[in-house]
């Protein structure tokens, strides 16, 4: 237990588990996380390689495929230079002023995280669908948004348009007003300082920011099932692919469409890494979920 | 309970460490660890606390080796500089920790915890608060409700690791007070760490006082101050001058002149003189005095000093001079002493 | 010179610029993606009226659905909390290889596309898959039942229970702990009486965020479970299939009980955390 009269390598504190709890505990702890994280992912890899590297590559040669990793891309090309231009404009009138209401309107902001993926794609049947409240007008105009690319934009930007606010609020909050102040008084109108002050300040967090946002616009499955058409080829993303060729038992091909995604993923958690680890400072110090 | 330390040794690789400690504490004493910070003192009140384990050396509690005795079963009692209160208790259920968690079969009873508590409070003086949150009291408060905590299991010793640091200079002082009359109340042996010394002497009947993990000297606040036996000690308790001087076997010498006495020197060549501010006598210049010039003069909070380069090296020494004397910078005056001690260079 | 008098400001005076251009186009881009859809929500939510949405809320399968999903969601986040308190602690503590790479990969269900997660779990939990096999062998089948929801819910909701807590603990005041041991307390008592009280806040919290995603999850969860109405059938597929028959109002009366619902816990769980924050202040 207690060896006196024996030099301590790394003094363990007292205040400790004994060796034998804290070993157990380290095996638990790396036990669940193994088969709760890690696996599913292999999972994908393992599948999506099943029938061999050439089917794997064949897959993506498919018409089908290619429409669905080009619709999505493109959904992504939209929705995440708007969310981040709102991003931008929100952080800036919430961070560097004060107005009632804020608290309000941070609110508003966190919204979509807290309904379900499904609801979200709901709210926008209800407005455009066949019997929303414009559907008729729409149907008489020849637009059509639900089942089509507009709906499946307006759901995903609805999704994920509070990423790059969330990241930037409190970013900007902690840095303060100073430097900006500081370009005024040198004679920079707003737009100067804020391209001149306010960017490098954020540049990380925006980063990581669109990163998020990108990779959850990608990856959106839940509201852009209810507002799309399911038409293979046509209006289906990624996610929505991987449903169909899953639900056709074509296991392979719906392992090799999510392997891209998950590819994406590991990016985006790589990149994560690796800005907390030399920026960790220029990232908000409260990074919710 | 009487403590010995012997040979107790503790590394970080960095300081506080303890080279070799030894003390040995007497039943019911209130003890002061005294040094500069690094030079151990915590460290120690951890190791007889348990809260750190030696590399070498014993502790013994009476006549038991403790080295090996885990924290949790030494029945000590531990006061944190920063109270260390748990925020989500009452201040009750604070003080009642110690015996909740006491094995079912020597626990006492409900009614028997609540009314020790309340005991407790009462002689913390601290009766009403029972209920609040520690967070709705002041720091003394909260720190004589950390020692009611720590005194409700009935500790063998209480370790108080500098239980004041944290307090405004008043409410210090009235702590002080209040911990010499509550030790004369109840007498447990306590060994408290300090880097203060007026607080280490005005609180206790022994000092021991430690430098670079080990310690130097123990004795009573009198014995220390007056008759310290290194340099540290003396110049750490107390304000202390030091002149170089020479000692050729009979007389000792500042720059070829003797001085009146020798002031405890034993080995020949060049050493040290050290003397307190109220031991040096000021005069008009003379040939059996030290020559110096007054640098400066400035009041303190007890009465006047003075600065006074000495000799040709200009040694600058302090003085006390009484608040009526007459002077000025610059003016010659002829320095003896009443009082010194020679430590070897 | 003349004291002007205070006319009526939405914003304090500040001397930077750009608050009308951002300000404006902030709350433009929000009513036009927010407001107005969830206005159409709650005109069709008032068209039904409460005692419309209340008969809908009884319909058996109804009920059987929003049954499956919160039972299910408290459950998964009840597991998650326990689940991630130890992953927390251990994260934070203790120092082993492989520590750094673990913690990152707290962070997978948060970034997985939800249909991704679906299909892997789907196939790990099969009959057939590498995990669904051995619990097939011991006559146990968790793919296409509840269980399989369950799973997948734990695994969705996992970082939420995490995160929060890690830097609480990495934050705790040893010489509370060390007070605790000095005055006899055992480990496992100062766990259980400091440290897990002093925790709570971020606990309570990673708890009620657990339960509100699980509550709302639908791609991880569809493939594995069997869908079944009654048994294995989770509230978001029941909305979907209405919307399917055109059953607007029917999808959004489920919609609004589930928020409702949903709302009322992460407020109940609020009002604790504030109860808590006044008594003892910031933990």
């Amino acid at each position: 237990m207690l060896e006196a009269g024996r030099a301590s390598a790394a003094p363990v504190p007292i205040t400790t588990e004994s060796r034998l709890a804290r070993g157990t505990l380290i095996a638990l702890a790396i036990l669940v996380l193994t088969i709760f994280l890690i696996l599913p992912v292999l999972v994908v890899f393992s599948e999506a390689l099943g029938k061999g590297l050439s089917f794997y590559l064949a897959t993506f040669r498919e018409p089908d495929a290619q429409a669905a990793i080009r619709l999505t891309v493109i959904v992504a090309a939209i929705a995440v230079p708007l969310n981040t231009l709102f991003g931008i404009t929100a952080s800036w009138a919430i961070a560097k002023f004060e107005f009632p209401g804020k608290s309000l309107l941070i609110t508003l902001i966190d919204l979509p995280f807290s309904i379900s993926p499904v609801i979200s794609g709901l709210i926008y049947v209800l407005l455009f669908g066949a019997q929303g409240y414009f559907g008729p007008w729409l149907i008489a105009h020849g637009i059509r948004i639900i089942f089509a690319l507009p709906g499946i934009v307006l759901a995903t930007v609805f999704v994920t348009f509070p990423f790059v606010a969330r990241e930037l609020i409190p970013l900007m909050q902690e840095q303060g007003n100073a430097d900006e102040e500081a370009a005024l008084t040198l004679g920079a109108n707003g737009f100067q300082a804020f391209l001149t002050t306010t960017l490098p300040n954020i540049a990380w967090g925006l980063l990581y920011g669109i990163l998020l946002c990108n990779a959850r616009a990608m990856g959106e499955f839940g509201a852009v099932s209810v507002v799309s058409g399911h038409i293979s080829g046509l209006t289906n993303t990624i996610p929505l692919q991987v449903e169909l060729l899953y639900n056709d038992y074509n296991f392979t091909a719906a392992f090799a469409m999510a392997s891209l995604l998950t590819l994406l993923a590991l990016v985006t958690l790589a990149a994560k890494t690796l800005v907390e680890m030399r920026y960790g400072d220029s990232l908000a110090v409260s990074s919710r979920y | 309970m009487r403590i010995r330390i012997v040979d107790i040794a503790k590394d970080f690789g960095r300081t506080g460490a303890l080279r070799g400690a030894n003390l040995d504490i007497r039943d019911g004493e209130l003890i002061a660890l005294l040094g500069p910070s690094g030079s151990g003192k915590t460290t120690l009140l951890r190791v007889i606390a348990g809260l750190e384990i030696p590399n070498a050396g014993r502790v013994f509690f009476d006549d038991q080796d403790a080295t090996a005795v885990p924290v949790q079963q030494r029945r000590i009692g531990f006061v944190f500089q920063n109270y260390a209160l748990f925020k989500h208790m009452t201040v009750n259920d604070n003080v009642a920790y110690g015996l909740r968690v006491l094995p079912r079969a020597i626990r006492p009873a409900q009614t028997q915890i609540r009314s020790r508590v309340e005991e407790l409070l009462d002689l913390v003086q601290l009766p009403e608060l029972g209920k609040r949150y520690p967070r709705q009291l002041s720091g003394g408060q909260q720190q004589r409700v950390a020692l009611a905590r720590a005194l409700a299991v009935e500790p063998r010793v209480l370790l108080l690791d500098e239980p004041f640091g944290a307090l405004d200079a008043k409410v210090r002082k009235d702590l002080r007070r209040w911990l010499r009359e509550l030790h004369g109340r109840i007498g447990h042996t306590t060994i408290f760490v300090t880097h203060d010394q007026d607080e280490a002497l005005e609180l206790a009947d022994r000092v021991a006082i430690l430098n670079l993990g080990k310690v130097e000297q123990v004795g009573k606040p009198d014995e220390v101050y007056d008759n310290p036996d290194s340099a540290f000690v003396m110049s750490f308790v107390g304000d202390t001058s030091s002149i170089p001087v020479e000692f050729d076997g009979t007389r000792l010498l500042h720059e070829g002149r003797p001085l009146v006495a020798t002031f405890g020197a034993s080995r020949t060549g060049p050493c040290r003189l050290y003397v307190r501010p109220r031991d040096v006598v000021l005069d008009k210049p003379a040939a059996d005095r030290l020559p110096g010039t007054i640098v400066n003069l400035h009041r303190t909070a007890a009465g006047r000093r003075a600065q006074i380069a000495l000799g040709k090296a200009a040694t600058v020494i302090e003085a006390e001079i009484d608040m009526s004397l007459a002077t000025s910078p610059g003016e010659p005056v002829g320095i003896s002493f009443a009082k010194g001690r020679v430590f070897p260079e | 010179m003349p004291i002007r008098t205070q006319s009526l400001r939405f914003k304090q005076p500040s001397v930077l610029p750009g608050f009308g251009l951002a300000f404006g186009f902030s709350l433009f881009y929000l009513s036009l993606i927010v407001l107005l859809p969830l206005a159409a929500l709650v005109a069709e939510a008032s068209g039904l009226g409460v005692t419309g949405i209340w008969r809908i809320a009884l319909e058996p399968r109804v009920l059987a659905a929003l049954r499956t999903s919160f039972g299910l969601a408290f459950a998964a986040a009840v597991t998650d909390l326990l689940v991630g308190f130890l992953v927390a602690w251990v994260l934070t503590r203790y120092q082993f290889p492989g520590r750094k790479l673990l913690d990152a990969a707290i962070d997978l269900p948060f970034a997985l596309p939800t249909a991704v997660a679906g299909i892997a779990l789907a196939t790990l939990y099969a009959p057939n898959g590498w995990i669904g096999a051995i619990f097939a062998s011991l006559g146990v089948k968790i793919a296409f039942t509840p269980a399989g929801i369950f799973v997948a819910l734990v695994f969705v909701a996992l970082p939420f229970t995490v995160r929060p807590v890690q830097p609480l603990i990495g934050e705790i005041d040893r010489s509370l702990e060390e007070v605790s041991a000095t005055l006899g307390a055992s480990r496992w008592q100062t766990m259980r009486y400091v440290i897990v009280p002093m925790l709570s806040p971020a606990l309570l919290t990673g708890f009620a965020l657990a339960f509100a995603r699980s509550v709302s999850e639908y791609g991880s969860v569809i493939f594995i479970a069997g869908n079944l109405p009654y048994v294995s059938e989770i509230a978001p597929v029941l909305i979907v299939i209405r919307l399917q028959e055109f059953d607007y109002r029917g999808a959004t009366a489920i919609a609004v009980i589930m928020l409702a619902l949903a709302f009322s816990v992460l407020f109940a769980i609020n009002l604790i955390q504030a109860g808590g924050r006044r008594k003892y202040g910031h933990a």
